[in-house]
Formats: structure tokens, C-alpha cells, sequence
């Protein structure tokens, strides 16, 4: 069996005297797609954040294609181990978080040209494909401020997409949309899925959720309750915190 | 003895060349002052105090002294340790450094105003600190502050005058020089007036339009 692409360990995470990660295992294998579901509050966006390192960690590990993410360096070469990982690890936001200076295209293309990856010309060629990929070849030359949010978040992916990624972290990127366009959203996530990229995604979406991961964790106070494929967990679920938490969702 | 601008033709390559240098004095000053503006200002937002502190000293220094006596300072003072510059260099040396303390100020407060998750964002693609900095963060700080850069550099352009003590054949100076051979102060003193507002006329015009399209991705 292969190593799992994502592994953390007994993570642990405070705010000041807060603890938000009270010890967290979990292993994630290529192509698997994760949904990480609770209430606010539960640790569960914490956790998505400390994958790249937007969060640094307390306590424990994590490994990602086989390197210790939070490995302790000097300052300089913990930038330049982070800036690599960073490039292999792509994350959409809640906010979307587009560059408003740029256009559409120019939000795809530039970490690519940035980095140094590719030249002008296949940058652009590839962005295109990218927006084309997310439905959105006839917006390339668009202000985000001129896009609706489901475009705005679905260029917000294809930015991620262009730096090939090996991982996609989705921070409840349809939370901010008003409902008529999650849809667009969700549609570009399951294709993604279906092209058997491995995906965390952490969302208030339970439909969502059951439709499209293969394993499903439900957090709460920082700890895992529950996990296991959607339809045990959703259908069959084991803890009364589990139930209660469901009951109140699909209750509203 | 009545007003007569009628003189005022039999000097006018003098005032045209003063013209010429205060728009040369403006226009390094400028793009000095912009330039060392956005550096300043990154260097202020540092984690490390010791490059923080010095930049904030800097500051307060150019901040709480008047610019005549930087020029003075610049020009007459770093004679002593051996820097002999040309008056016309100690010019754009004193206002570059004067307006650069200004304009940081405006855009150290316009990047901490900038959303933080464009910041998480561009770092979460793997862009350094630099980069996205550099990609990020400072175009749009410095186009939320395009009107108020602009105020700064119409300011310059008034404040440029000051040069003429140090010898700087500017537009003011070169308005003195004409007066002292015709002994007409207020027909010349009003020409070199009207060219500087003409002057910044002009500028308005290029901060507005630099207003437009810093903004037009809104």
C-alpha cells in the first residue's frame, strides 16, 4: 500500500489559551476526497488552514507527499519549504480572495509566470484552457468586480488549478454565494473529484458533502466525532453528537 | 510707477528655462519620492525591528524638520564630510527624501488596510513574501491612494521652490534674477506664479488620469 498523501498527527492547535485542535489524526490517500463537516467553531477550517500553513501548529505533525510540513527551520528556509509545498497545494476561500487589480486571466496566470513555471505564452494558453475548464472562456478579460460570485469562485479555482496541484483545499467556498449560485460551484468541484483529484473540502453543504466526498469527518470542540464513508455517517451515524448535529441541519 | 507686463517678452528664455528646471526638479523628485515611498513603507512593515526602527527614526526626522533646513543640511552640510554635490542633485536628494517620509506614510497605511486574504491567498499559491508583496499587495495599496499620492506630488511641485536658495536656477530663482535686472518684482513674481499654477494645472490633469485607470479595475 502506498503512503498516504496527507497524514497528520495528534495536531494540536491554541489561540492564546484557547484550543481549537485537540489532537488530530487522519490520513488521506491520492484521489480521495475528503469533506470535513461541524459547527462553527468546531476546528474544522483551523485545520484546513494548518495543511499549508496559513495556521502554524502547536503540537503534533504533518506530512504531506512524504515531507513534514511544519518542520522546525530558521526563518528563511522554512519560507523557501513552504513557498515549495505551497506551490503543490492548492486553496480556494471562503471570500474567493481574487486579486481585484487583475483580470480574470491575469489572476490564473500569475503565480505561474511569478514562479517561473512556464512563459508568457503557455501561461495564457493554459489559463485559457483552465477558464474554458470552469466554464468561463468568454470572461478572461474581466475585473472580478465585474464577475457574479459563483464566477468569481470558479476563477478563484482555476487560479488554484494552474500551479497543478496535487491536493485542493476548499475553505466553504460556497458560503459567501447566494444560493442559486452554488450550483456552477459544486458542479466544477465534482468534475474536479471525478478527475480523481485529492480534495479537502470543509462545507456547511451537507448535500454536497454526501454527494461528492468518499469520506466524511465530522468534527466538533477541535476533536474528530465521527468518520466514515457518507453513507454511514450521514445515514447511520454513531454518535449522539453526529445525530443531534444532523438533526439540527436538515431540520432547517 | 504703473504695472507693465509688456517687459515681461525681453525675459523670456530666462523664465522658460526656470520652467524647465523646476519641471526636471519635480519630475525626478517625483518618481524618487513615489519609488522611496513604497519602500519605506515595506521596510516599515518588517517583523524585524532593526530594519523597522531605523526607517521609523528616519521619518520622524524628515517629518519634524523643516525642508529648507534638509536642504541646507544636504547641500551645505554633507560638504563637511567630504559629499560635494551640485546644487541642482542636493535638490532632488532633499524633496525626494522629504515627500518619499510623506508618501510612505499614506501607503504603509494603505497596505495594512489592503484585505488580509489577499495575502493568504497569494502565499497560499506559493508566492514568497517579496512577491506577493510586490504582485499583491502594494498595486493596490497605491491605487486606494492614488488621489492622496497625488496632492503630495502637486504639493512638490510648489514646495520645489525652496530649491532656488541653494542656488538652483528653478523657475523661482530665475523669476528673482529677472526682477533684479528690471527691478519689476510684482509683473514677475506674477508670470512665475501663473506658470507655476499652469504647471499644476497640467499635473491635476495626470493625477486624475492616473486616478482613472489605478481605479478601473473597480
Amino acid at each position: 500500500m502506498s503512503e498516504p498523501i496527507v497524514k497528520i498527527r495528534g495536531l494540536k492547535k491554541n489561540f492564546g489559551s484557547l484550543q481549537v485542535l485537540k489532537g488530530i489524526d487522519m490520513d488521506i490517500d491520492q484521489g480521495q476526497i475528503f469533506a470535513l463537516i461541524g459547527a462553527s467553531g468546531s476546528g474544522k477550517s483551523t485545520l484546513l488552514r494548518t495543511i499549508n500553513q496559513l495556521e502554524e501548529v502547536t503540537e503534533g505533525e504533518i506530512w504531506f507527499d512524504g515531507e513534514l510540513v511544519n518542520q522546525k527551520l530558521p526563518h528563511r528556509q522554512r519560507e523557501a519549504h513552504l513557498n515549495r509545498l505551497r506551490q503543490n497545494i492548492g486553496m480556494v476561500f471562503q471570500h474567493f480572495n481574487l486579486f481585484p487589480h487583475l483580470t480574470a486571466i491575469e489572476n490564473v496566470t500569475m503565480a505561474p509566470l511569478m514562479l517561473g513555471r512556464v512563459n508568457k505564452a503557455e501561461a495564457i494558453e493554459q489559463a485559457k484552457k483552465l477558464l474554458d475548464k470552469v466554464g468561463l472562456s468568454d470572461r478572461g478579460d474581466y475585473y472580478p468586480s465585474k464577475l457574479s460570485g459563483g464566477q468569481k469562485q470558479r476563477v478563484a479555482i482555476a487560479r488554484s488549478l494552474a500551479m497543478n496541484p496535487k491536493l485542493m483545499l476548499f475553505d466553504e467556498v460556497t458560503s459567501a454565494l447566494d444560493p442559486e449560485l452554488v450550483g456552477e460551484v459544486n458542479r466544477v468541484m465534482k468534475a474536479l473529484a471525478e478527475e480523481d483529484m485529492t480534495m479537502i473540502i470543509v462545507t456547511h453543504d451537507l448535500r454536497f458533502a454526501e454527494d461528492v466526498s468518499d469520506h466524511v469527518i465530522f468534527m466538533a470542540d477541535g476533536l474528530v466525532v465521527e468518520e466514515g464513508p457518507p453513507s454511514l455517517v450521514f445515514r447511520a451515524p454513531q454518535e449522539d453528537r453526529t445525530k443531534s448535529f444532523l438533526q439540527q441541519v436538515f431540520n432547517d | 510707477m504703473g504695472l507693465d507686463f509688456s517687459i515681461l517678452p525681453a525675459y523670456a528664455d530666462i523664465l522658460w528655462q526656470g520652467t524647465l528646471w523646476t519641471i526636471a526638479l519635480t519630475v525626478l523628485s517625483m518618481f524618487f519620492s513615489l519609488a522611496g515611498g513604497v519602500v519605506f513603507a515595506v521596510l516599515q512593515l518588517s517583523r524585524h525591528a532593526i530594519i523597522r526602527w531605523p526607517v521609523a527614526g528616519f521619518a520622524w526626522l524628515f517629518m519634524g524638520t523643516p525642508l529648507l533646513l534638509q536642504l541646507f543640511l544636504i547641500y551645505f552640510g554633507l560638504v563637511q564630510i567630504g559629499l560635494d554635490l551640485n546644487a541642482f542633485v542636493a535638490g532632488v536628494i532633499a524633496l525626494s527624501l522629504h515627500f518619499a517620509v510623506y508618501n510612505s506614510e499614506i501607503i504603509r497605511s494603505a497596505i495594512v488596510a489592503v484585505d488580509k486574504g489577499q495575502y493568504e491567498a497569494a502565499r497560499s499559491l506559493g508566492l514568497s513574501q517579496f512577491q506577493a508583496m510586490r504582485k499583491a499587495i502594494v498595486p493596490q495599496a497605491v491605487a486606494n491612494v492614488t488621489p492622496a499620492l497625488g496632492n503630495m506630488m502637486i504639493a512638490l511641485l510648489k514646495e520645489s521652490a525652496l530649491v532656488s536658495v541653494i542656488g538652483v536656477m528653478e523657475l523661482t530663482l530665475s523669476a528673482q534674477r529677472a526682477i533684479s535686472d528690471s527691478f519689476r518684482p510684482f509683473e514677475f513674481y506674477i508670470a512665475a506664479g501663473a506658470i507655476y499654477y499652469v504647471l499644476n494645472l497640467g499635473l491635476e490633469q495626470a493625477v486624475r488620469v492616473a486616478e482613472r485607470r489605478s481605479a478601473q479595475y473597480r
